[in-house]
């Protein structure tokens, strides 16, 4: 177990510094000048643009930008935006915001996938069956925008449940229209894979045998159907949290959240190098934590798989 | 170790047509017996490839048959947009058409959806929108299959070195968002045209086919008639794509055609956005993006491009999944 940690995070290494630069890459070579861009319509002193550039290191090639900038984000220096503000300030603002409509979108695709997953799934070919087959269908096709404007409509404007847009983050009674839109396609996901998945363990021979053996159905079910189906559902599902923090942009633009989302958006179309590039390297750190925790997990789910 | 990452629900499906030496003495029986006729229709059948099985059962699916039709007729609208309609969705008459709402008794006429914010026919707005649309999901999904599809082959295949190397490779470009990372490429594009979203869309996007293609090779390359095939002195070419290909095919084939609807939502998502197409290139993302201005006044502009671009994606997952489960013999 130990040396399989080791092993993976040793892997994990190459894949950060290479999504980082490519990122890097994508950000700094990419055509369109940043720091022209700040000045708008106005032309530019080239005095100054040269200043500026020397002070945020732009006057260097990528590469020794890149390592720069590495050698700075290993004494926890994410840089300073072209505003002046560190970028890790604008990180500790908007992150807490994303993580938190995340989880609770997180919550909701988990409980509510997994629900209808196992309602569909053990009675195939019934009405519930079909009526979930139906709605997830539904939902997958919808894009996230659009879906986003029906509920801002039905539940904010015409029932005046919630507010349309989000006042107070720390709110989560506000921020609960706005997780639902970003969980729902994942929710519709992990209900179509709980199902698949469920269907295929049905037929196993350990179910036979756990109904041979006179075992209650709560026990078949919770035991030894879930946890062998759930493998699929949690590989998705690790790799969905960084998919729904990045996902957030358009959610988060629709409904007004001061997250992540909104301000990678503004600093995307902006041409605002240093915050696009600390973002999205905490987000991809994210991700690959994730999926370590997910390999992880495999093994405690699924006694089989044993890792030397 | 495992390698999870990797896994898919499909397993390799045995070489069609191994069971054809038995069938053949079988038949011979049969002569000898006189009922050469009935019995030579019955083992045909039992002989049928995976192909020839999976296209029979999904002739029978009312599904398949839906989203089949739903997307001839996509095509045939974005081919020849002109033949749906004889209104120009260019055109444009703040005086006359100003958010005209839609009149039903104007049957596959410019007003039939109304009128946009700037007069212009909204019928002939989703016809013409149909193009790009259908244009960034088919040709995505081409690059896509084409280049996740070898890379994942040599990796599968070669095994080793090379395979830790491509697949580190295939992590980095996993770890970036589709969404992301394509809001980033575009934007360093001050001109963007249908080509312009396919490329970006094609760069970031071929690791989930290529991951699956590698999965499926893995498998497939232990089977006793890929030794057959090498120990009769087949090539590397040979092996990968008489032997291999056409038996680690059906995964991807699912994968891609389920990707081919998501990728038409993240183009129109990227337009949504105002990074991905412009005019005068007509989107129904751009569209629906204009749309919310009036959307408390007029919603039915918000309704039919968006109505379009549901159904449309739709129509290729409906169709992902009909294929995914006539493929999969786990299913049955």
């Amino acid at each position: 177990m130990g040396s399989y940690v080791l092993r993976r995070v040793l892997q994990m290494i190459p894949v950060f510094f290479g999504t980082t630069l490519l990122i890097f890459l994508m950000v700094y070579t990419l055509p369109g000048d940043p720091v022209v861009a700040l000045f708008g319509e106005k032309a530019a002193d080239p005095a100054v643009v040269a200043s500026i550039k020397h002070k945020y290191y732009l006057d260097q090639p990528v590469w020794k930008q890149y390592l720069h900038y590495m050698g700075n984000l290993f004494q926890g220096d994410f840089g300073t935006s072209f505003t002046g503000r560190p970028v890790s300030d604008i990180m500790a603002d908007a992150f807490p915001v994303t993580i938190r409509l995340a989880l609770l979108a997180f919550t909701f695709e988990v409980v509510l996938g997994l629900a209808f997953g196992l309602l569909s799934g053990l009675r195939r070919g019934s009405v519930q069956d079909t009526l979930v087959l139906l709605l997830t269908l539904v939902v997958i096709s919808i894009p996230v925008f659009v879906l986003a404007y029906i509920a801002q409509t039905i539940f904010a404007t015409n029932l005046g449940w919630v507010t349309p847009t989000v006042q107070d983050s720390t709110d989560l009674s506000q921020l609960l229209l706005p997780a639902i839109v970003l969980g729902s396609l994942s929710l519709a996901f992990v209900a179509r894979l709980t199902r698949t998945s469920i269907g295929e363990n049905l037929r196993a021979d350990y179910m036979r045998t756990a109904v041979a053996k006179g075992l209650p159905g709560r026990t078949i079910v919770s035991r030894h159907l879930l946890r062998n189906s759930l493998i699929p559902v949690i590989t998705f599902l690790g790799t969905d949290l960084g998919a729904l923090m990045g996902g957030a942009i358009v959610t988060e633009g629709i409904f007004n959240v001061q997250g992540v989302g909104n301000v990678l958006y503004r600093a995307i179309n902006t041409k605002e190098g240093p915050t696009v590039v600390g973002i999205v390297t905490v987000l991809v750190i994210i991700y690959l934590v994730a999926s370590l925790l997910v390999d992880l997990l495999y093994a405690v789910l699924d006694p089989r798989i044993r890792y030397a | 170790m495992p390698d999870i990452h990797d896994e898919d629900s499909y397993e390799p499906h045995p070489k069609p047509g191994v069971s054809h030496l038995d069938y053949a003495g079988e038949q011979g029986m049969a002569v000898e017996q006189g009922t050469l006729v009935e019995r030579d229709v019955e083992k045909r059948e039992e002989a049928r490839s995976l192909w020839a099985d999976a296209w029979r059962d999904l002739r029978r699916r009312p599904i398949f048959l839906l989203s089949v039709a739903l997307i001839v007729l996509l095509v045939l609208v974005a081919i020849f947009p002109w033949a749906f309609t004889d209104a120009n969705p260019r055109k444009a008459d703040l005086v006359h058409d100003y958010l005209k709402r839609p009149d039903w008794t104007d049957f596959f006429g410019a007003g039939w959806f109304g009128y946009d914010a700037q007069g212009r026919s909204i019928y002939a707005r989703v016809v013409y929108g149909a193009r790009a649309s259908i244009t960034v999901g088919i040709f995505v999904t081409a690059a896509v299959t084409v280049l996740g599809g070898l890379t994942g082959m040599i990796a599968g295949y070669f095994g080793g070195g090379v395979d830790a190397v491509i697949s580190r490779i295939i992590d980095i470009f996993f770890g970036i968002p589709l969404l992301l990372g394509a809001l980033v490429l575009l934007n360093a594009f001050t001109v963007r045209t249908v080509w312009t979203v396919v490329l970006a869309l094609a760069v970031l996007g071929w690791t989930q086919i290529a991951r699956v293609m590698r999965g499926a090779v893995l498998t497939v390359k232990q089977a006793d008639y890929v030794a057959a095939g090498r120990a009769l002195g087949a090539g590397t070419g040979r092996l990968m794509f008489r032997h291999i290909l056409p038996n680690a095919v059906a995964p991807v084939i699912v994968v891609a055609t389920i990707a081919l609807g998501g990728y038409i939502a993240t183009e129109a998502t990227l337009s949504f956005l105002g990074i991905g197409l412009q005019e005068p290139t007509i989107s129904w993302g751009i569209d629906i993006s204009s749309a919310q201005k009036v959307i408390r006044t007029a919603p039915y502009v918000l309704f039919f491009p968006a109505a379009a671009l549901s159904v449309t994606v739709l129509a290729f997952i409906m169709m992902g999944d009909a294929v995914r489960d006539a493929l999969d013999p786990k299913l049955r």
